[in-house]
């Protein structure tokens, strides 16, 4: 980032904090970005002539005669075709050791879709993981996260789900990824023959965390290139938005400002939703879909982080350890895909709705059942065979590690229902119990 | 705020969507100003005056903006344009008209007519000349999409007007004029179809507001035969995120029998906008067989538009609603989400580092939300029409607690409460509308208990508090079912459980996505209540706990299949007669009689 010769250099800085820096500077614009002794910086407040900077990297051994210079424009990404393929940094560089890609100059953050232009979102993504696929189909046009503790395996999932959605391209924006999950990501894509359609954009535990700030908007900016300009079904994956959301505070916290709870800014939830807002279905045919992950700490939803993503996004993926089968599982009860209706019994079997309900419910009587175990009390016959159900609905359906159709998904849904209990018990709709019980 | 010169500033300091500016004149609070950037003109709103210096918040992005821009003040607050023709629009929440914004994506200071300026429109006048008139007052009419739509003495006009002149029956545009008035004093004023008004004053032409007394029907069970709303009452949903809030308001606003619906999506989800524009061309408005688009109009401020025209966005949708109220007509307003409009302050009041109330919300929040509730209501207007306005919004509560100010406040101000419950969305139990924390204080007024025995029958307040009574009886009973285990009690207990269960799942439980069970007509509730309640004043025997369940299952299954047919059908009798021949299996008066013959 060699400043350029017409440029003006500062070299007094009146202020210095752990995160920002000021200086006396006339004629620079809100969001610019700047250079301090070789660190990236952005403005983030201007009063009168005083601007203040952040830098990204922090302050440390930021000397009061520091060269600054500012670039004229807000963080702004190259894109072209030569994006494929390809891995960056937060600032959008190359890291993968190839050249500076060509392309035309866009700035990331832009202005968001006019309502009345978007289109509907329609495509179901199959993923074969019927946690999904059942019970929280998703659409292409979606932002989901998954929620998930972080021993748990959903880096994985994510690329399983990534590789079997049939997107066009796959962009990736890694933040606070370590260096294991960084080179896991690299080899699944690469033994998949995926990479010429996947770009990643990727801050590492390696790097400073404020430079995170920066990932959603370039994967976002790269996306939009290939949904508007190539009208293609772009798949972005954000992982994880909780260690963003950590940055932003961070940010925050350094500049004084008042938390509002569990300390993060007031403004979480505009900021998270600009980013999410991005997910999008163009009338032309492209469209953004983003799927995320979101950390939780010891299963709390409650935590503002995960609490004001499921306040934005489309639904939510929980994953969750079942001990009676011991593997994973997309828990029926706290997921959710608020575009699933746009899809089920339309684009997948009439009676999708209906067993993926009744399932569910049967599964909710056998955790009453569970309770009542747990608190001494016999169990009814009808108890006894509601956690039998759930037990086998949790291994064939709901673990993490399925991969079938969704034909197939219902096939065993009316198989455990015809197994384990009677009609009237499933309580579905005549037609279909006519049609398809399996005795 | 009117003055003659035109105060102007300049830009000195940029935090985010907050600027500071050196102003060379007076400026009011609320007074908007546009900052030049570029070519782009960004609008803002006076926030905070100190000295000579302006605190104001921008509608847009101020990305690159730079310190030195130009100001150019308006000498007047944020306005809407009122007039024929914003049905059936999709508005910002500033009142752009978003489909007359080109491209795909919404472009920095792009401000477009909310009104067709070409339209004609067919007048028609209701007063002559020579009648004296005051604000408000309907001068003629024009249809608007059907729809009677009165074109009335502007709002801001004060004391007694006489008409000078009025246009006969014609084709107009808006801003043709159709009147003339004069005052006492001689002075006249040309009156067209257009007027303005600050959105946040309430627009107060009406002679009374009486206590709210008429049901406001709404098709959704667990609302209108439980806690009722009423016209021109205001009631708020909140609820963790995912049980079903928008679903709700999307429901009410499809089924409920308004004139007009008006909907402001604030600071929600895009996708869930384009639902509605989706949706509603297609669908029929269940009273007057035309589509429902054309009885609604759309304010769409979603999580990702500028967060400043957030809080805008409510009080333009209210001042929509006031301006057709005061034409007698009856509104429901919506706004989805409430919680996001406070955000809205929140963040902008941290910025101008004010002293935090709690969770860092501004210290008047409460004030601010009774404000604005307290501009719904019923109206009787100058010429003893009637109009109203019903205010349901929804509160999305931070970790799903109840006890967070923008609830507590909210409850403060609004008269029903539908909250819904993390624990019935999980177990799928839509509308998970919370039956025993909710409440409509409206049931407790004695106009509207009057006008329910009118309509619904003398026996209909009884049955309904008697349904609320059983549902609170299961509750108990499933507590000590849970403590003592099914053999710890009596069988009693079972049937009171399961009696409760009857009612959750037949009347209170409702398939938003199914044709004929996601609306019900209020004959239709009053059936199935009595149909319900009946099978719970029977006496039943049963040898066995399990016998309760299992019986009670399947009178539950037969029942939703009546609720999934069309009502009174040949199917929805079929069903009814095998429930009838199920029932008599546990009867105990039936064995009795059987045995006697
Ligand atoms: N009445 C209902 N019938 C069936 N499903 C519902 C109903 N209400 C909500 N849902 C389900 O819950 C999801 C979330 O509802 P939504 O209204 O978007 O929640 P919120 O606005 O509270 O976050 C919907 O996408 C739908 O799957
Ligand atoms: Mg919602």
């Amino acid at each position: 980032m060699s400043s350029q010769a017409f440029q003006k250099v500062y070299t007094k800085l009146t202020n210095i904090t752990k995160a920002t820096v000021s200086l006396t500077a006339k004629d620079v614009g809100y969001d610019e970005m700047a250079v301090v002794n070789g660190r990236m910086a952005q403005v983030v407040k201007i009063v009168g002539d005083q601007v203040v900077l952040q830098v990204f990297s922090g302050t440390e051994g930021i000397p009061t005669n520091a060269e600054v210079t500012f670039l004229g424009n807000p963080p702004q990404l190259k894109v072209s075709d030569e994006l494929s393929g390809r891995f960056f940094n937060a600032y959008g560089h190359p890291i993968d050791g190839g050249p500076e890609i060509e392309g035309e100059i866009r700035e990331i953050g832009g202005p968001s879709v006019n309502p009345v232009r978007r289109e509907q979102p329609s495509q179901l993504i199959a993923t074969g993981i019927a946690g999904i696929d059942l019970n929280n189909s998703l659409v292409s046009g979606q932002k989901i996260p998954f929620f998930a503790d972080s021993d748990q395996p959903y880096n994985q999932v994510m690329a399983n789900v990534a590789l079997r959605a049939k997107a066009d391209k796959i962009i990736l924006g890694g933040m606070g990824l370590s260096n294991d999950d960084y080179l896991f990501f690299k080899q699944v894509f690469d033994n998949a023959g995926a990479l010429d359609r996947i770009v990643s954009f990727v801050n590492t535990t390696e790097d400073p965390p404020v430079e995170r700030l920066l990932v959603p908007d370039m994967a976002l900016t790269a996306a939009e290139y290939f949904a508007v300009d190539k009208d293609e079904s772009v798949l972005v994956l954000l992982t994880d938005m909780t260690l963003f959301a950590d940055a932003l505070s961070i940010v925050s916290n350094r500049m004084d400002q008042i938390p509002s709870k569990d300390s993060m800014p007031g403004s979480l939830y505009s900021d998270l939703a600009r980013i999410y807002e991005k997910a999008v279905q163009f009338p032309s045919g492209g469209s953004i879909t983003i799927v995320a992950v979101t950390t939780l700490s010891g299963g709390d939803i409650t935590h503002a982080i995960p609490d004001n993503t499921g306040y934005i996004t489309e639904g939510q993926l929980f994953l969750r350890r079942d001990t009676d089968i011991g593997k994973v599982i997309v828990d029926p009860f706290r997921s959710l895909s608020r575009l699933k209706q746009l899809v089920i019994g339309e684009q997948t079997r009439e009676d999708h709705p209906q067993v993926m309900n009744a399932a569910v419910r049967l599964y909710a009587d056998a955790a009453n059942a569970r309770t009542k175990l747990d608190n001494g009390f016999d169990l009814t016959d009808y108890d006894e065979r509601t956690l039998d159900f759930a037990k086998a609905y949790s291994e064939k359906l709901l673990a993490i590690d399925v991969n079938v159709d969704t034909d197939t998904m219902l096939d065993i849904g009316w198989e455990l229902f015809g197994k384990h209990f009677s009609k009237a018990e499933v309580g579905l709709k005549k037609e279909m119990v006519d049609k398809y019980w399996k005795e | 705020m009117e003055k003659n010169d035109k105060t102007t500033g300049t830009v000195s300091g940029i935090i985010a969507n907050l600027v500071v500016v050196d102003v060379d004149g007076p400026v009011g609070q609320n007074e908007i100003c546009f900052i030049a950037h570029g070519k782009e003109r960004l609008m803002a709103e006076v926030i905070k005056v100190t000295g000579d210096q302006a605190y104001v918040q921008v509608f847009e992005s101020t990305r690159g903006l730079r310190p030195g821009s130009k100001v150019d003040f308006e000498g007047h607050m944020l306005e809407v344009t009122l007039g024929p023709g914003m049905l059936s629009r999709n508005y910002d929440g500033l009142q752009n008209d978003l489909d007359k914004m080109e491209g795909v994506f919404l472009k920095r200071g792009d401000y477009t007519d909310p009104l067709n300026r070409e339209q004609k429109w067919s007048f028609k006048p209701l007063l002559e000349k020579g009648a004296e008139v005051i604000a408000g007052d309907w001068l003629g009419e024009v249809e608007e999409n059907q729809m009677p739509h009165r074109i009335m003495v502007p709002f801001k006009l004060e004391g007694v007007y006489t008409i000078k002149s009025i246009v006969g029956e014609g084709e107009y545009t808006v801003d043709e004029e159709i009147a003339v008035i004069e005052d006492k004093d001689g002075n006249s004023v040309s009156v067209n179809m257009v007027q303005k008004w600050p959105v946040k004053v309430p627009i107060k032409t009406h002679k009374e507001k009486p206590r709210p007394f008429k049901l406001l029907e709404t098709g959704v069970r667990c609302i209108d035969t439980l806690n009722p709303i009423t016209e021109g009452g205001t009631g708020f949903i909140p609820g963790p995120f995912g049980t079903g809030k928008t679903v709700l308001q999307h429901a009410i606003s499809k089924q409920a029998e308004a004139d007009i619906v008006i909907i402001a999506a604030c600071g929600e989800r895009a996708n869930e906008v384009v639902e509605i524009f989706k949706e509603f061309p297609e669908l029929d408005d269940p009273r007057t067989g035309r589509k429902l688009i054309e009885r609604t109009t759309i304010i769409a401020n979603t999580s990702n538009m500028p967060v400043a025209a957030r809080e805008a966005s409510v009080y333009t949708a209210m001042t929509l609603g006031e301006y057709y109220r005061a034409m007698g007509l009856k509104v429901l307003l919506m706004a989805d989400s409430t919680s996001r409009w406070a955000q809205a302050l929140r963040e902008m009041s941290n910025r101008l580092e004010e002293l935090p109330g709690p969770d860092a919300f501004p210290m008047d929040l409460s004030a601010i939300i009774s404000n604005f509730y307290s501009r719904a209501g019923y109206v009787y207007l100058n010429n003893d029409k009637t109009g109203s306005i019903t205010f349901i919004g929804t509160v999305s509560p931070a970790g799903g607690n109840l006890k967070e100010p923008v609830t507590e406040n909210t409850r403060k101000a609004a008269r029903c409460f539908y909250g819904l419950s993390q624990d019935r969305a999980d177990s799928k139990r839509y509308p998970a509308i919370d039956p025993i924390d909710s409440y409509s204080k409206y049931l407790e007024y004695p106009e509207l208990q009057k006008s329910l025995q009118k309509n619904m029958g003398e026996h209909w307040l009884d049955n309904v508090l008697k349904a609320k009574d059983i549902l609170f009886s299961g509750k108990e009973a499933d507590e000590q079912i849970n403590i003592l285990g099914d053999d710890g009690v009596p069988i009693d207990f079972h049937q009171r459980f399961w009696k409760a269960e009857l009612i959750d799942f037949v009347v209170l439980q409702q398939d938003a996505f199914d044709k004929i069970d996601a609306s019900t007509p209020l004959e239709r509730q009053k059936y199935m209540l009595e149909k319900v309640l009946n099978i719970a004043d029977t006496a039943f025997e049963f040898k066995n706990f399990e016998q309760v369940g299992d019986f009670f299952k399947r009178l539950i299954n037969q029942l939703k299949q009546m609720n999934y047919s069309e009502f009174e059908s040949e199917k929805f009798k079929t069903f009814e007669k095998e429930l009838e021949e199920m029932l008599r299996e546990f009867a105990v008066e039936t064995k009795e009689e059987a045995q006697a013959v």
